[in-house]
Order: C-alpha cells, then sequence, then structure tokens
C-alpha cells in the first residue's frame, strides 16, 4: 500500500550526504556517536512534523528486525 | 520527627451502633483523606446526610501531596474552602528545567489572565485536610467518626455492611451507598478480592521536606544531571510556612534504610543548598507505581481517588485527580438518593473517570519514563533531547519533568449532547466550564467571577439577544426536574440588566464563542452538557434528560 512516506530518491546528492552522514561521526566514540544519531533523528523528525510520515518511518526502519528470542544466549 | 509542625488531632467518640441502635445511613465514605473529604463536603452541600469514618485519629503526615490544581481550586471554591487554600497556600505558575546547571526550558501555565485561580498553588496535603474538616465539621449533614477503621465489608442487594473497629469495640456500619475513599492500601478493595494492576517504576526517590528561610522564587525548579548531586533529577518546590519540598532520584540500586539517615540525607541537601541554614522536617524513600482497578463502581459501592488508582507523583496528579473523581460522583449519587435521576446516571461514573484516570496514567508514565530512562536506548535519546534543548526550541517541547495535572474533558460521555452548530471557541461537551471576570448591574466596576456564581445546580448561561423572553424562559428552566437556574450574561450596553450578569470586559463572550443568543447547559460539576446558538427549551430538556441518564 502505498504512503505518505517517501521512498523513492528524495536526497538531491546521494553520495555526498552518505560522506557526509558518516564523516558527522569523525572521531568520535560508540557512545557519543549513539548520541550524534539520537540528536540527528529527532532534527529530523521534527523538521518532518508529521506524524503519519514519521509513523510510516517508524515501521519501515523496524521492518525485518526481530528481538531475540532470548537476548541474553 | 523533632521539627514537624503540630497537626490537628481528632478525638474518638462512640456512635448510637456501638451501643446497638440499628442504623441505615444514606451515604458511607470510608476514609477522611483528601477525597473523601471533599465527596462528603459535596454531598453535604446536596442535602445528603453523610457519615465519615478513619481509622487514624489525625490528617495526614509526612511528604504527600503539595500542588493543588486550577480545577481542584476551582472545586473547593464550589464547597467553600477554595479562598482559605489559596490564602495559605504559595500561588506559582512558572517551572523552569535545568540540565546540570544550564536553564534548558521554562514554562508559564497560566499564559491567560483574568482567571480568578491561579494555574497552581502548594500546600501541605495535611493543611488541605485541615480545611476540608473544619469545612466538613461546620455541616450538618456531615458525621465525622474519628478511630473507626473498616476491617471488612459485605454486600447485599439492597445495602452494604461494613465492619468497624474502634477503641471502644466493633459494629457494624449499614448504609445505602459506600464510597471507599480509603487510599492506595483499600481494605474495602482488598475484602472484595478486586484487582489493581499496572506499572512498578524501578527507581527510588528521596522526599524531603525542609524549612529554611531562602529567597527562591516559588517556581518550580527540576534538574536533570545536576552538578550538586550525584543522583539523576532533583525537583525543588517552596510550599506554605517556609517549608520547601526536595525530591531526589536515587536509583533502583539505593538501599531506602540507608537513604533516610540523617547521616545520609543532610550531606546531599548540603551540597545543592550550600551555606543557607535548615532543618528537615520529614524524609521518606519512595518507589512509585501507576496502577487502577478495572472499573471503579461496584454495585452500591464506588472507588475514588487512591484506592481507584496511583500514579507517580510527577504531575500532581494523583490528588487533583481524585478531586475529579468526588466532584464527578458527588452530584450524581446525591440526585439519584433524592429521586430525581435513575441509577443508571451512576454508571457514567466509569465511563468518564476510567478515560479520565487513563490519561492522567499516560501522562505521570511518560515523565516518568523519561526521568528514569530503563534502556540504553531511552537514556540516549532522554540526553539527545536535553542536548538539543539548550540551543533548539522544539526540543524543550519534548523534556518531560511533568505534565502537570490539567482537568479532564469528558469528551466521550453519554451524558453530553453534541454541537449541531460550529463554535469557533469555548468550551466544548464535558469540558469544566472556563472561568471570566463578570459584574452585577449594582457594582458594574467589580471584578466577580463566573464559576462562582454557577452553583452546585444545572445552570444555564444564556448570551442576552435583546430578543429572549428571559423571565418566561427562567420561570420554565425553574420548572425542571431537577431545577436549571439561568445565568443571562448581557454586554456593558444592554438594555434590561435586571437581575443578569454583565460582561464588562467582554471576556465572557470570547471565551465561550457567546455571539447573542448562544446558551450553555452545565452540570452541578461545571462541566458543559451542550450548547447552542438560540435558547430552544424543547432542545434544553432534551439535554438535560441525556445529562441525567433518563434516555
Ligand atoms: C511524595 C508524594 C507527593 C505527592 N504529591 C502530590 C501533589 O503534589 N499533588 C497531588 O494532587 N497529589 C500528590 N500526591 C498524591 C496524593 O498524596 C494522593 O493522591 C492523595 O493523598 C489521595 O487521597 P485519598 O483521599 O484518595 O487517599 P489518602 O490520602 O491515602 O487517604 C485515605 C484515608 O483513608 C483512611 N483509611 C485507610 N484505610 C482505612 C480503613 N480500613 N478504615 C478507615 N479509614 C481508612 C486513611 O487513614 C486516610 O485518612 C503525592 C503523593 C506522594 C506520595
Amino acid at each position: 500500500m502505498p504512503g505518505k512516506l517517501r521512498t523513492e530518491l528524495g536526497l538531491a546528492s546521494p553520495d555526498d550526504f552518505y560522506e557526509s552522514l558518516i564523516g558527522a561521526h569523525e572521531g568520535l566514540s560508540d557512545g557519543q556517536s549513539e548520541l550524534l544519531n539520537a540528536k540527528l533523528v529527532l532534527l529530523l523528525a521534527n523538521h518532518i512534523g508529521d506524524n503519519v510520515v514519521l509513523t510510516e518511518a517508524l515501521a519501515a526502519a523496524r521492518a525485518g528486525i526481530e528481538p531475540d528470542q532470548n537476548p541474553s544466549a | 520527627m523533632p521539627n514537624a509542625p503540630d497537626l490537628a488531632l481528632f478525638a474518638f467518640a462512640p456512635c448510637p451502633e456501638l451501643a446497638g441502635e440499628v442504623r441505615r445511613h444514606t451515604v458511607a465514605i470510608v476514609g477522611a483523606g483528601p477525597v473523601g473529604l471533599t465527596a462528603a463536603v459535596d454531598l453535604a452541600l446536596h442535602g445528603v446526610s453523610v457519615v465519615v469514618i478513619d481509622g487514624k485519629s489525625n490528617v495526614s503526615e509526612g511528604s504527600r501531596a503539595i500542588c493543588w490544581a486550577k480545577r481542584s481550586l476551582e472545586i473547593c471554591d464550589r464547597l467553600g474552602t477554595g479562598q482559605q487554600l489559596v490564602d495559605q497556600g504559595v500561588t506559582w505558575n512558572e517551572g523552569e528545567v535545568f540540565h546540570g546547571d544550564e536553564l534548558i526550558y521554562s514554562f508559564n501555565l497560566l499564559p491567560e489572565p483574568d482567571h480568578h485561580r491561579p494555574a497552581f498553588i502548594n500546600l501541605q496535603q495535611y493543611y488541605f485536610e485541615q480545611r476540608m474538616i473544619e469545612r466538613a465539621t461546620a455541616l450538618p449533614q456531615i458525621e465525622m467518626r474519628w478511630q473507626h477503621q473498616a476491617s471488612d465489608v459485605s454486600v447485599f442487594d439492597d445495602h452494604i455492611e461494613v465492619a468497624v473497629e474502634t477503641p471502644a469495640g466493633i459494629y457494624t456500619l449499614e448504609c445505602d451507598w459506600l464510597l471507599a475513599c480509603d487510599g492506595v492500601h483499600s481494605t474495602i478493595r482488598s475484602s472484595l478480592g478486586l484487582d489493581f494492576s499496572g506499572r512498578v517504576f524501578q527507581d527510588r526517590f528521596l522526599i524531603s521536606d525542609i524549612h529554611m528561610e531562602a529567597d527562591f522564587p516559588a517556581v518550580r525548579r527540576f534538574w536533570f544531571d545536576p552538578t550538586f548531586f550525584d543522583g539523576q533529577s532533583t525537583l525543588l518546590h517552596k510550599q506554605a510556612e517556609g517549608v520547601w519540598r526536595i525530591d531526589m532520584q536515587l536509583g533502583w540500586e539505593a538501599d531506602p534504610e540507608e537513604e533516610q539517615k540523617p547521616e545520609r540525607v543532610v550531606p546531599r541537601l548540603r551540597r545543592m543548598l550550600g551555606d543557607i541554614e535548615f532543618d528537615i522536617v520529614w524524609t521518606s524513600v519512595y518507589t512509585f507505581t501507576c496502577r487502577r482497578m478495572e472499573r471503579f463502581s461496584h454495585g452500591r459501592i464506588f472507588f475514588l481517588g487512591d484506592s481507584a488508582h496511583v500514579v507517580s507523583p510527577f504531575g500532581a496528579r494523583g490528588g487533583n485527580g481524585g478531586l475529579q473523581d468526588a466532584d464527578n460522583l458527588a452530584w450524581k449519587l446525591a440526585l439519584v438518593t433524592k429521586g430525581d435521576a435513575p441509577e443508571a446516571l451512576l454508571d457514567s461514573y466509569d465511563s468518564e473517570r476510567i478515560p479520565a484516570t487513563d490519561e492522567n496514567i499516560l501522562n505521570s508514565t511518560r515523565s516518568t519514563d523519561f526521568m528514569t530512562p530503563k534502556s540504553r536506548v531511552s537514556r540516549v535519546y532522554r540526553d539527545a533531547v536535553l542536548n538539543l534543548a539548550r540551543s533548539h526550541e522544539f526540543a524543550r517541547r519534548l523534556v518531560n519533568s511533568g505534565r502537570l495535572s490539567i482537568p479532564a474533558i469528558y469528551s466521550d460521555s453519554p451524558l453530553n449532547t453534541g454541537d449541531t452548530e460550529p463554535f469557533e471557541q469555548g468550551p466544548p461537551p464535558g469540558a469544566p466550564a472556563v472561568d471570566a471576570p463578570v459584574a452585577s448591574p449594582q457594582a458594574p466596576d467589580e471584578r466577580r467571577w463566573l464559576l462562582d456564581q454557577l452553583g452546585t445546580v444545572f445552570a444555564l448561561l444564556a448570551f442576552d439577544d435583546g430578543e429572549m423572553d428571559w423571565p418566561r424562559l427562567q420561570t420554565a428552566l425553574a420548572q425542571c426536574q431537577p431545577a436549571v437556574r439561568l445565568l443571562r450574561i448581557c454586554p456593558p450596553d444592554a438594555a434590561d440588566t435586571e437581575g443578569a450578569l454583565i460582561d464588562r470586559w467582554d471576556i465572557a463572550a470570547f471565551r465561550y464563542d457567546g455571539a447573542p443568543g448562544t446558551c450553555y447547559l452545565m452540570r452541578p460539576d461545571q462541566h458543559i452538557v451542550g450548547r447552542w446558538r438560540k435558547c430552544l427549551l424543547p432542545e434544553i430538556e432534551d439535554a438535560l434528560n441525556r445529562a441525567l441518564a433518563r434516555h
């Protein structure tokens, strides 16, 4: 079912963006990277604003990731 | 507790049942906490006789409720204690949130002027109870019985029996209706084997009430990761008579016994307060929960306040939510006992207060989850929000140090009559009435408050159109069963202002979108039943019948 979330190419300059995304984490510890990612998600989510788009994005991101049955094992 | 205030004590008195007399009370209330007392006074003002029993002989001790919301004050105004509470309490509207030492967000809960009551006052729970006990004691319909402890309850088709233990022996209390206001460990609930399920938050909070002469403003101050405390968050809030409330988040590993010892508490507070002299009034360590019963009404027994539901205190939704339970049930039960409404009206207690409770639980849960993140990822997002909030406005709205109590809107209540015409503004059906300054024709420049004019009856608030035959409408409304009071609102230049309220400052018409001819039918608890653009008696009567569950 086509939703409101755009999944065809929207990035103006995909390779440049990807490089800056990885580049933004340069020199950071895993913990700092985690913080950066979280800040980025919040900034972008606020920019989008539309709850329908955000809900679809959450579902699309979660798709195919199943929780471990027994995470400690 | 050496610095605890002198709290009122109440003597045990025997009752006729102890002398072997059999009595059937119309309404009995178990528990003289804020909620039981509110329900008792409300019922009494509706002319219903009530007996209230409490196992204690004093008001509530220790660190409990301090924040009383605007809606609670409006309820107390209706019951006659509002002004005393405001006079004794500390009025506040503002809050500040810090991350470390930096102020990241501040809020004003009452941005709109021209309301009688502030967003909040802070007043120790025992003073709230004391004022309400004085009020109850002055009402002939209320009989207070201290040191009367309920130990069991039996349900019959046409009445309830409560087993009561007193210093002078045991007796059976018989009543038509029972209000279980006996708090979170409700004896009535457990005697009936009823459920009480929900969530425990795996964290511990050190709650201290201290006495100090400090010139901090009466602002709710909340710190995430304060530099003066190695825990995760701290709340500072002013109470009456130089007492301050400090909540410190200790973490789940903390040992509650150890943490309450003065040698642990004093240095913690010292680091926060520096050189200021202080005395500890009370300290305790709490773990918070959010729980509720599946249903609050069980035949002739109703659960109100903490016996029906508990929330974590960030948001001040426990006591304030409980007062709304009492406000909701009292008029319904009063009309049913007087034969003015069918028993079906009582079903709306659940249909209105359960969604309201869920809203309180949802908000308290979200605040507590934000404050006490329980997974790595929730901790990371919380830190990201706090980090962004310093420079980005949107993130301040995500910071959650408590979403403070606001009154429930009974949007889906079966008692409502839905809008048939458009309204731009104004409280919709199910919402509580909104306050506004008004004047009387005799004193056109003196501010009075609209909510004070509503009383504890059904009322029709009508905006004058200069055409309606008001005396005739007034007579017809007075003949309704129960009677409806007419409150006519006129613009200052109206020709006939006799017996009307003057919208001297143009605020009432604005807040109610009150174009000429508009009217609002209000219940005795001041919630809106329905609203129309023209005062037509058949529509009003139909809505009144629906609000009384006669349909
Ligand atoms: C640290 C803390 C801070 C809080 N802050 C706030 C706040 O700022 N604002 C707010 O609105 N709420 C706050 N609350 C919640 C608030 O204290 C409660 O929601 C409120 O006390 C509930 O009132 P109640 O009348 O339902 O129950 P209670 O206050 O618990 O009263 C129950 C009464 O029933 C009596 N009783 C119990 N069992 C029996 C029996 N078997 N027989 C006879 N009598 C019995 C008890 O003696 C007691 O008097 C806070 C709570 C805590 C712990």
